[in-house]
């Protein structure tokens, strides 16, 4: 018997998007071959098509691209910053007008759903660039004194959970303050990046003021460890950055890093239960929960735990996995195999360990890479599941009785990105707001984002701030 | 008078100041410490690994209570602790002359600023929040607010030649902002430092707050750079060989590392010291929307 409540399929074109069968890299305002014979295929994670080759970057590469964003860097550091606001409001521009052919390319390269690039990413990418062009002409009057400097070249390395979203955070306040760049995007994701170099071709932004070379972690080291860097942005895994922090120890460039997170998701007994419910679900399982500061510790007061278990598995039924294209799809791809590899083996050691999983009853596409929207209940903070960061679509559920025993179980972590309180109390907000160790605390909200919010973590989650009137300070000599 | 000529002077015994107490080294170890001419000045405590391991374990269990302490009430304590300087100003005169090698005035100079440098972070206290953080216009019905926080337990590597003005100079930046700290003192010229401890004990500052460990900096910042329960890492008074390594071992749990040029303890000291030990927290809360009213008052 046929459903008649189910959804049409509402697929969204991709003929909008026109992507080359393979890219060089954008080096001095050009697209050019590498300098190896090494190339890699970037595919889509919904069905393991192909989409491009591009070329894996070797230290040859970097330098050049890097000598260029020197080059660049006096004439354009010397810009009246007017003018440099004017070149990054064009990008913002021109992003808004090519949104929708770039809300399909990151949904076909990334496997996220286009009701997530539409809707979340693409918006936030145009406002970053249009909130730092306005800072281009005042900074000095951000706070760092009269005439704060730029550093230099700034090489930036961002991962694969939203390409161009961190292209932004990176490029938009690195530009607007008179830097130029060298960006590495992730292995999985680069074709974003790639188009956005098409971008400022179109905003006529001088050569070599951006400068974009793919490749997998062999570049990105190659870039943080070049000699005429100034400073390192880089975002991703917490063992990544610490190896970067460490090679960078005594020289002088400045280092920005945005790393992992396990952030607490926190219920009270008077939160309304189906706000709660969104909140919980746009914590975990926006963008698969491949997102840093996802709230994959729910933290939930004892006296309720079974109201709104039940309210959320019944939530979660509901979600719709499949096709990213779809516009009624709610749950993607998992970005890579490597991934899926990493969470399916994180869910089996919850298991092992002895919580109880609780999968979704969603039919799994046969081709792709895919994992359902899981639970774990009877999670103790000694599990695996409690402490590492699954970078998926896993919650795992503990329990409290006192907002003592909330704030402590939620510190209770290496890492200090992210958290979120629900509750009705006023008070109990700022109460615990106040002594929760993270860096962004949602109230009664969650996986908000705005380019005049700062955003970074506490402890192992890394040091520095994006976004914002802070996030100006990674790119100035102060 | 002959009878108080042929007194003889009483010698100081200098201790570490740890947890609010000045207890001399777990490991029984002294070393000896000179005047700028090589005379002998006194001996000072040669501090262990265990002892910069109880004095991180004093700052946390301090840092509850300072950080959440009003900025009003730490800046009343940081201007205590000026008052008390003030009033052992001759003592200090002579401990930073014999120490730095330096003429009566030019170390009584140094303590003035000493002191100044007190009341300059004391008043910074209740003000910093202001100047770094605020609210911040996001599109869409939220009250979306940062502010900074201390960001824990810092250990401080403190300049090796500016034995009371560059002390101060790092160490009221650190607890003004509520964090606590662990110091080593000047390898060469502790004395100071370590009489600092007994001004730190009479101004209301709780125990723990500020500790002070005098011995070989390398021996001290070694453990304190890759200890898991401290926060941040002032690297001033470590050469550039030692902060390489203590940066590296900093990494481990990501320590916030301050690494400042070469620097000129008399000039404005900035906001950069206060900054350096801060995180920036941001709370977003909705505010509902009344936008469809178009309410005009």
């Amino acid at each position: 018997m046929t459903n008649p409540f189910t959804y049409a399929p509402a697929p969204e074109s991709r003929a909008i998007v026109d992507i080359a069968s393979s890219y060089g890299l954008f080096i001095d305002g050009e697209f050019t071959e590498g300098s190896g014979e090494d190339r890699n295929k970037t595919l889509s994670p919904a069905t393991e098509e192909v989409l491009a080759e591009y070329v894996q970057a070797n230290e040859e590469d970097v330098d050049r691209a890097v000598r260029a964003a020197r080059k660049a860097f006096e004439k354009w550091s010397a810009l009246p910053g007017a003018e440099r606001g004017k070149y990054l409001f064009r990008i913002a521009r021109i992003i808004q007008e090519r949104s929708r052919e770039l809300a399909v390319l990151e949904t076909l390269d990334n496997g996220k759903p286009i009701r997530e690039t539409r809707d979340a990413d693409l918006p936030l990418v145009a406002a970053h660039f249009f909130y730092y062009a306005g800072w281009a002409d005042k900074l000095g009057h951000a706070g760092f004194g009269p005439e704060p400097k730029p550093l230099g070249v700034a090489g930036q390395v961002i991962p694969w959970n939203f390409p161009l979203l961190m292209l932004a955070w990176k490029i938009a306040p690195a530009l607007a303050t008179g830097n130029t760049v060298v960006l590495k995007p992730a292995e999985t994701t680069p074709l974003s990046a790639l188009f956005f170099a098409d971008i400022c071709r179109q905003a006529g932004l001088p050569k070599g003021v951006v400068n974009i070379v793919t490749g997998d972690g062999r570049t990105g080291a190659a870039l943080v460890n070049h000699p005429g860097i100034a400073k390192v942005a880089f975002t991703g895994s917490t063992a990544v950055g610490k190896a970067i922090a460490r090679q960078l120890a005594g020289t002088e460039k400045k280092l920005t890093l945005e790393l992992g997170g396990k952030g607490a998701n926190i219920v009270f007994d008077d939160a309304p239960i189906d706000q709660a419910v969104e909140g919980i679900v746009t914590g975990i399982f926006f963008n698969q929960g491949q997102v840093c500061c996802a709230g994959s510790r729910l933290l939930v007061q004892e006296s309720i735990q079974e109201e709104l278990l039940d309210a959320l598995k019944r939530r979660l039924s509901t979600l719709r996995l499949g096709d990213p294209l779809d516009k009624n799809t709610d749950i993607g791809a998992i970005n890579s195999a490597e991934q899926l590899a990493r969470i399916t083996a994180l869910a089996r050691t919850g298991e092992t360990e002895g919580a109880e999983r609780w999968s979704a009853p969603c039919e799994l596409p046969s081709s792709g890479y895919w994992f359902a929207p899981t639970l774990f209940t009877g999670v103790t903070q000694a599990h695996t599941v409690a402490r590492d960061e699954i970078f998926g679509p896993v919650l795992s559920v503990l329990t409290f009785r006192t907002p003592d025993e909330a704030v402590a179980k939620a510190n209770n972590s290496q890492y200090g990105l992210s958290a979120g309180i629900w509750t009705e109390k006023g008070s109990r907000i700022l109460a615990v707001a106040n002594k929760l160790r993270a860096g962004v605390v949602w109230a009664n909200t969650f996986n908000k984002f705005d380019p005049t919010s700062p955003f970074g973590g506490y402890k192992e989650s890394g040091f520095g701030r994006e976004g914002g009137r802070h996030g100006l300070e990674a790119y100035l000599d102060v | 008078m002959s009878e108080t000529r042929s007194r003889l002077s009483v010698f100081k015994t200098y201790k570490l100041y740890v947890g609010g107490k000045f207890p001399r080294s777990e490991s029984g170890r002294v070393y000896e410490v000179t005047d700028a001419k090589g005379n002998w000045l006194a001996h000072a405590p040669l501090s262990s690994r265990k002892d910069a391991r109880d004095a991180v374990v004093a700052a946390r269990k301090a840092f509850g209570g300072w950080s959440g302490a009003t900025a009003y009430n730490r800046g009343q304590i940081l201007y205590r602790v000026a008052e008390m300087l003030e009033g052992r100003r001759e003592q200090y005169v002579r401990e930073v002359a014999e120490a730095e090698g330096l003429s009566k005035s030019k170390a009584a100079a140094v303590v003035d600023a000493a002191i100044d440098r007190w009341v300059w972070y004391a008043g910074w206290t209740d003000k910093i929040a202001q100047v770094v953080g605020g609210a911040n216009p996001v599109a869409g019905p939220f009250f979306n607010l940062s502010t900074p926080e201390p960001t824990g337990v810092v250990a401080v590597v403190a300049p090796q030649d500016s034995s009371l003005l560059g002390l101060v100079s790092v160490i009221a930046p650190v607890i003004a902002t509520g964090n606590t700290a662990v110091v080593v003192a000047s390898e060469k010229a502790p004395l100071p430092a370590l009489s600092l401890g007994e001004v730190l004990a009479t101004s209301d500052l709780p125990g723990g707050v500020v500790n002070i460990l005098s011995g070989r900096t390398a021996e001290l910042s070694a453990p304190l750079a890759a200890h898991q329960d401290v926060n941040a890492i002032d690297l001033t008074g470590a050469d550039a060989a030692l902060a390489k390594e203590l940066e590296i071992a900093a990494a481990d749990n990501m320590k916030r590392v301050f690494k400042p040029g070469p620097a000129d303890f008399t000039a404005d000291p900035g906001t950069g010291r206060l900054t350096a030990f801060l995180e920036t927290k941001t709370v977003w809360h909705p505010t509902g929307s009344l936008g469809a009213s178009g309410s005009a008052y």
